[in-house]
């Protein structure tokens, strides 16, 4: 235990009665006084505030836009050379046999040759190695280690931040700026990992807590812990990377081929490119799909997905309770053949077959501000 | 009425030759917000020690052991169709199952409620 990383939150989260484990090799609250089913709910009615300093802050910084991107392009099947000023995506880090390595946001500030990234608080040290060993000469990677990193998620998140911010009202999902906030200087992000509207709120260490502080004396704003953040992100449809999403897993087969933009399907070039583009024509082997058990008992991780006549077509790889949703849910791997909505399969919970059906996602509607 | 404890954070209430079985509050606790509750049939004969319930918190799954050896006499519905009664309430409305006692002896085996506290208070 003693060995475990703290974030600039730390003090706070146990002053605020905590529930601390270990997450990613640092000491996190998983929930706090209130619990897992009441934060999650709050987050969904109000706004939560959650810390995600594990998170590992980054820039790419070359000599110009062109040279950065294209770097970075090397290994993310993503338009980043378009990507606008301002503007943020969602891409994959991938490897040579087109495995995801991570998934990790990437936003362009206005300075020249410059990307910023945030990436997996588990992933940070192999994508940080990754990129170095790969990156060409003239492009260099910039870490952000003693930043710190707050999501504030909810349909009271805007009317809060705005409160301390007037600018961070009008920002439009997916865009990023650089705020003042009541004289923290931050850089922030619309969106995050909720399927609420949002914004992602990077700092620096020193200022982490006085901000956290300014947000939670908002009569709207709770602290939300890990457990919250996973049942949230699950009813988003969204994955998690070391359950979801692997270093064998392509995105076609992680059901994001959103990720792979139009030029780069029709030029390649990026790492792994050759089965993914192949994978895009010929159809995965397996693909991630949203499953609703008919009864009230949640599959975990690891479950047996079968078709009906009990032959297994694959996993469960995150699953558990939706506070909103009222009911179990989860996420897997199917063939494709198993793979259209209204599907009927059977899960294999504790020795016995669970009805359940393979569902769109998400399971609770988005609700991003798109101006 | 006595009640005894086990090392598995479970409460047996004793009443003649038959036990009412719970999880204790420690448990609940530590489970947090529980979100499905599976009870046996009445009927179902269980051995000391044996898987006889399962509770999944938002977190998790657990199973619940049959703390002595015995036939399920009664089962608590309201858990199965509300699983937060278990958090409301764990050593009352939130019982599991109610055991016909088939050894006595095994009761000799379980901790009373000073040597639980303890327990619990190492943890």
């Amino acid at each position: 235990m003693t060995d475990l990383k703290k974030t600039p939150l730390n003090g706070l989260h146990r002053s605020l009665g905590g529930k601390m484990v270990d997450f990613a090799g640092y000491d996190m609250p998983v929930q706090f006084a209130d619990g897992v089913l009441k934060e999650h709910l709050h987050t969904r009615e109000q706004a939560g505030l959650f810390d995600v300093s594990h998170m590992g802050q980054a820039a790419l910084v070359g000599p110009d836009h062109e040279t950065t991107a294209s770097a970075l392009e090397r290994f993310v099947p993503g338009e980043i050379l378009k990507l606008g000023i301002g503007r943020q995506r969602l891409s994959v880090l991938l490897n040579e046999e087109g495995g995801i390595i991570d998934d990790l946001m990437v936003s362009r500030p206005d300075t020249d040759g410059r990307l910023n990234i945030v990436v997996n608080g588990a992933c940070k040290e192999k994508d940080f190695a990754y990129l170095n060993e790969n990156l060409p000469s003239g492009v260099a990677l910039e870490r952000f280690d003693t930043r710190g990193l707050l999501a504030l998620q909810g349909p009271k998140a805007s009317d809060v931040l705005s409160r301390h911010a007037p600018d961070a009202a009008i920002l439009k999902f997916m865009s990023f700026a650089e705020i003042d906030i009541g004289g923290i200087p931050a850089t922030v992000t619309r969106g995050g990992y909720t399927g609420e509207d949002g914004y992602e709120i990077s700092t620096r260490g020193e200022d982490t807590e006085k901000l956290a502080r300014r947000l939670l004396d908002e009569p709207e704003v709770a602290p939300i812990g890990l457990g919250a953040r996973d049942s949230l992100r699950l009813e988003a449809g969204m994955c998690l990377y070391g359950h979801d999403l692997n270093e064998e897993i392509s995105p076609v087969e992680g059901n994001i081929a959103f990720v792979i933009n139009k030029r780069r399907r029709e030029e390649g070039g990026f790492a792994g490119a050759s089965r993914i583009l192949s994978e895009l024509k010929n159809g995965p082997k397996k693909i991630r799909v949203g499953i609703k058990p008919a009864g009230r008992a949640p599959a975990r991780e690891g479950t047996e997905i079968q078709n009906l006549d009990g032959t297994a077509i694959g996993e469960v790889t995150s699953g558990g309770f939706g506070p909103t949703l009222g009911g179990p849910l989860a996420m897997g791997y199917v063939k494709p053949e198993n793979s259209a909505p209204g599907t009927e399969i059977q899960l294999i919970v504790r020795g016995k077959a669970l009805a359940a059906s393979v569902v769109d996602m998400p399971f609770v509607p988005n609700r991003y501000y798109r101006g | 009425m006595t009640v005894k404890y086990t090392k598995d954070h479970e409460w047996v209430s004793v009443e003649g030759d038959v036990a009412t079985i719970g999880i204790t509050a420690h448990a609940a606790e530590q489970l947090g917000d529980i979100v499905f509750v599976e009870l046996p049939e009445a009927g179902a004969s269980f051995s000391k020690s044996d898987d006889m319930a399962v509770v999944e918190s938002v977190k998790a799954a657990s199973d619940v052991y049959a703390p002595i050896s015995g036939e399920v006499v009664d089962v608590n519905p309201a858990i199965v169709d509300e699983p937060a009664k278990v958090n409301e309430a764990p050593a009352g409305e939130g019982w599991f199952v109610k055991l016909k006692i088939a050894n006595a002896g095994d009761l000799d085996e379980l901790l009373d409620e000073a040597a639980y506290k303890a327990l619990v208070a190492d943890a």
